[in-house]
C-alpha cells in the first residue's frame, strides 16, 4: 500500500529565501496528520507543492503513489484542499460553487454527494444564496465542502479554523475527525496547538523550510515534555512547539 | 459516507460552462451594452457620412455594418477571458482551477470557446438590430463565419495572454486602451484603406486586425480591399501564433503556478 503523501527532499527557493531545504517526509493512509510552524516556515509552499500550485526546485512528491508533476491528473483527484484564504467566486450560488467544483474534477451528476455533504456543513440553508451574502464562516464551510466534492481520499487543511467561531470550529472537526474514521486521511495545519493535540496522531513542525521535529503527538509531549511543564504539571502541546522553535529542546 | 467508485471524465465541459454562465448572469454589461454601443456608432457616423458612397455601390451605411459587428465580436471575446482571468487572480479564487486535474489544452478551449461565444453572441446582436436599420449583403456567410470564428478565436486568445501577464486591472486597461482599442478602431471598420495616404495603407497591412475585419467584410459584400484568401491565411497564421503563446504560457504556468 502506497503512503497517502511521500515527500522526498523536496526544496524551493523564492529569490533569495529559502522556502524548504531539502524536506522529506511520508504520511501513511488513514493518518490524522499535523503540520505545525511559524508563519514563514514553509507549511503553504509545501502544500501548494503538493497541490501543483508550486513547482519544487528539487525533489519529489507523490500523493497516494502519483506523482505531482507527471501524473498530476491522479495526484489532484486524490487529493482535497481547503486553502488558508477565503476565497470564492463572487458570480454563483453555494451549489453552482459545489457543482462546477465537482465538473472541473470531471465528476458529473454529484447532486446526492453534494446534498450529503452540505447537509454534513449545515450548507443546505445557504444552497441557493450568492456567495456574497454568506458570512465568513459559511464561506469558509464552502471552502471544505469544495474540497470534498470529488471525495478525495487525502485532504489538506490549511488552518481551516482562522476567524471562525467554536461552534463552527467543533462541527467541522466532528464531520472531518468521521471523515478521518471513514478511512480519509487528513493533513492539518492549525495556529490553535490545542486543536492539533487533540486531533493528530502524528506531527510535524517546520522551521525555515526544514522539519525540526517530526513524531507522534504521544512522544512529542513526552520527549520534550520535561523541558518545560504548565503549573499543573501537564505538558501540552504549545509548551512543546514553544520549546522546539527556540531551540530549547533541541 | 461510502459511496461507489467515481467517474471522471473531462473537467472542459464544466469551465466552458461556468465561464459561458458567468458573462450571462451579467448579461447587460456583458452583451446589451456592448450591443448599444454599435448601435451608436451606426446611428451617429451613418447619419454624418450617410451621402459616401463605398466599393462604387454600397451605402457607407451598409459599409458600416460588418465592420461594426466584427469590431464588437473582437472586443469582447477579448474581455470575455481577459477580464475573467483578472477578476479570478485578483479575488483568488482561480484557485479553484488550478486544484482541477485539468491540462492546459482542456483550459485553453473552455475559455477560448467561452470568448468565442460571447463575441458571437454580441456580433449577433449587433447585426440583428443594425439590420433592423439598414438590411445588410450576404453574399458568402460561410466567409463570414469564418473569420467570425478565427477573430473571436484570435482575441480570446490575447485576452487569455493578457489576463494572465497582468496582474491589477491597470495593466490590463493598458492592454485593452493603448494596444487592442487602438488596432480594431483603425483596421477600417470606419474606413476602406483605399481612401487613406499609400503610407498609412502600408501601416494598415501590418494591423492584423485589418485582415479580419476586411474578410469579414468580404463575406457580406463580395467585395474587399485584398483577397480573402490572403487574409484567411494571414490570421490562421496569427491565430497559430497567439494560440501557441497562451497554450506555453499555460502549460508552464506563468504567473499562475509558481
Amino acid at each position: 500500500m502506497s503512503a497517502a503523501i511521500s515527500i522526498k527532499k523536496i526544496s524551493k527557493n523564492y529569490g533569495a529565501l529559502q522556502a524548504l531545504d531539502d524536506v522529506s517526509l511520508e504520511i501513511q493512509q488513514g493518518e490524522f496528520f499535523g503540520l505545525l510552524g511559524p508563519n514563514g516556515a514553509g507549511k503553504t509552499t509545501l502544500i501548494s507543492i503538493l497541490a501543483g500550485l508550486v513547482t519544487a526546485d528539487q525533489g519529489h512528491a507523490l500523493i497516494m503513489g502519483a506523482d505531482v508533476q507527471s501524473h498530476f491528473r491522479d495526484a489532484r483527484r486524490s487529493l482535497g484542499v481547503v486553502p488558508q484564504e477565503l476565497v470564492f467566486d463572487p458570480f454563483f450560488t453555494v451549489r453552482e460553487t459545489l457543482q462546477f467544483q465537482s465538473g472541473y474534477f470531471g465528476i458529473q451528476n454529484n447532486d446526492a454527494w453534494i446534498d450529503e455533504i452540505m447537509a454534513n456543513l449545515d450548507l443546505t440553508s445557504k444552497a441557493d444564496s450568492n456567495m456574497r451574502s454568506l458570512s465568513g464562516g459559511m464561506k469558509r464551510r464552502v471552502l471544505v465542502a469544495q474540497a470534498l466534492v470529488h471525495r478525495p481520499p487525502v485532504i489538506i487543511l490549511d488552518e481551516p479554523t482562522a476567524g471562525v467561531d467554536v461552534e463552527l470550529r467543533q462541527s467541522l472537526w466532528q464531520f472531518i475527525s468521521r471523515l478521518n474514521q471513514d478511512g480519509h486521511t487528513i493533513v492539518l495545519t492549525t495556529h490553535y496547538l490545542e486543536e492539533a493535540e487533540a486531533l493528530c496522531q502524528r506531527i510535524a513542525m517546520l522551521k525555515q523550510g526544514k522539519i525540526v521535529a517530526l513524531d507522534t503527538t504521544a512522544n512529542l509531549l513526552n520527549r520534550y515534555g520535561s523541558v518545560k511543564k504548565d503549573g499543573e504539571g501537564k505538558t501540552d502541546l504549545e509548551d512543546v512547539f514553544v520549546n522546539i522553535m527556540s531551540g530549547n529542546a533541541l | 459516507m461510502k459511496n461507489p467508485p467515481l467517474q471522471y471524465g473531462s473537467g472542459f465541459p464544466t469551465l466552458l460552462r461556468k465561464e459561458v454562465k458567468r458573462f450571462y448572469k451579467v448579461g447587460f454589461q456583458t452583451v446589451a451594452a456592448p450591443v448599444l454601443t454599435a448601435v451608436l456608432y451606426l446611428m451617429i457616423f451613418g447619419h454624418v457620412l450617410e451621402g459616401r458612397e463605398m466599393y462604387g455601390r454600397f451605402t457607407y451605411t451598409a459599409f458600416l455594418i460588418p465592420g461594426l459587428v466584427m469590431m464588437s465580436l473582437l472586443q469582447n471575446a477579448f474581455a470575455n477571458t481577459s477580464s475573467s482571468l483578472i477578476q479570478s487572480k485578483v479575488t483568488g479564487n482561480l484557485v479553484f482551477v488550478l486544484l482541477a486535474p485539468l491540462s492546459h489544452f482542456e483550459f485553453y478551449a473552455a475559455y477560448i470557446l467561452a470568448a468565442v461565444f460571447r463575441g458571437v453572441v454580441v456580433g449577433l446582436g449587433v447585426f440583428l438590430i443594425t439590420a433592423w436599420i439598414s438590411p445588410p449583403a450576404l453574399e458568402y456567410p460561410l466567409w463570414i463565419l469564418t473569420f467570425a470564428f478565427l477573430g473571436a478565436a484570435i482575441l480570446g486568445s490575447l485576452g487569455l495572454i493578457a489576463g494572465i501577464w497582468a496582474d491589477k486591472y491597470d495593466q490590463l486597461a493598458a492592454f485593452q486602451n493603448f494596444l487592442i482599442m487602438p488596432a480594431t478602431m483603425l483596421s477600417g471598420v470606419f474606413y476602406s484603406i483605399h481612401s487613406l495616404p499609400p503610407a498609412w495603407q502600408m501601416v494598415s497591412h501590418f494591423n492584423p486586425f485589418f485582415y479580419m475585419i476586411d474578410g469579414f467584410r468580404y463575406g457580406f459584400f463580395g467585395v474587399s480591399d485584398i483577397s480573402p484568401w490572403n487574409s484567411l491565411a494571414i490570421i490562421l497564421f496569427f491565430f497559430v501564433a497567439v494560440s501557441a503563446i497562451a497554450l506555453r504560457m499555460l502549460q508552464t504556468g506563468y504567473k499562475l503556478r509558481h
